[in-house]
């Protein structure tokens, strides 16, 4: 199975020391909700991405529990302080155990 | 293109007049479907949340259940001395209270993040954001659903 590759967008990539930089992301998952019913009257099974985690050098930044009721390809955009250059590692977790990985690089000066 | 997703618009749209047509006229709170509120006293760890710091930012109206843009932040110096840990959000009219959790650190510099969420119907959301001393706020909003986010 061919993994999705999640989108993510950095208002700025090269920032001050000090600056908030805002982060967008967005990854393609048909967030089952495990509530909804086939045609022939059976419960589809829950498949949702159920953690979300960004990581700057090693160090958790950001992360997110979540449950069914975030919508179908989960969006999350978040805000964090630039105090050091180096690797945003992003983790989507999904209910079956694969994950879904993307790195981006920050300098920060 | 296809006529079923016009079909459906169309539906959608007369039962969402309908919805619009009724929710005006109930009252607005009803009793809660779910385990909305055991999920915020076990996050609070028993206390009373204060009704202060969070701001939780939902359409009134959403047209559409299936995708709420929803954007929660907290009043936060956020230092390694004072900053916000967690921010649950729970919904008490789906079929389940949980909607995310949000863990924060001292370097996320604001506490606030944004998602689209999934409401089945009318109802209310509420956050609720634990800090780094103990202290726990919240905030809830009522969302008018026309079309709800959980159908099949």
């Amino acid at each position: 199975m061919s993994q999705p590759k999640p989108r993510i967008r950095l208002d700025k990539k090269e920032a001050k020391k000090g600056d908030l930089i805002e982060v967008k992301t967005l990854v393609s998952h048909v967030m089952e909700s495990g509530q909804r019913r086939d045609s022939a009257g059976n419960v589809i099974p829950r498949k949702i991405i159920n953690k979300f985690t960004v990581e700057l050098n090693g160090k958790p930044l950001f992360s997110a529990d979540i449950e069914p009721a975030v919508s179908a390809n989960p969006y999350f955009q978040f805000k964090f302080r630039a105090e050091e250059s180096g690797t945003l590692k992003f983790t989507w977790v999904d209910d079956d155990g694969s994950k879904i990985e993307a790195e981006e690089k920050i300098t920060v000066s | 293109m296809s006529s079923e997703v016009s079909r459906r618009q169309a539906l959608g749209l007369g039962a969402g007049i309908l919805a619009i047509a009724v929710a005006g006229r109930a009252q607005p709170a009803q009793a809660a479907k779910n385990d909305a509120a055991e999920l915020i006293k076990a996050f609070a760890g028993g206390k009373e949340p204060a009704r202060s710091k969070v701001k939780l930012d939902l359409p009134e109206i959403a047209e559409n259940g299936n995708t709420v843009p929803m954007t929660v932040s907290v009043e936060s110096p956020m230092t390694p001395q004072s900053y916000v840990t967690d921010i649950m959000v729970v919904a008490d009219g789906n079929p389940r209270a949980g909607v995310v959790t949000f863990h924060f650190t001292p370097a996320s510099g604001v506490a606030e993040a944004n998602t689209r969420i999934r409401l089945a119907e009318t109802q209310n959301v509420i956050a609720v954001a634990r800090m780094n001393d103990g202290s726990v706020h919240m905030a809830s909003k009522e969302v008018k659903v026309t079309i709800g986010g959980c159908g099949g």
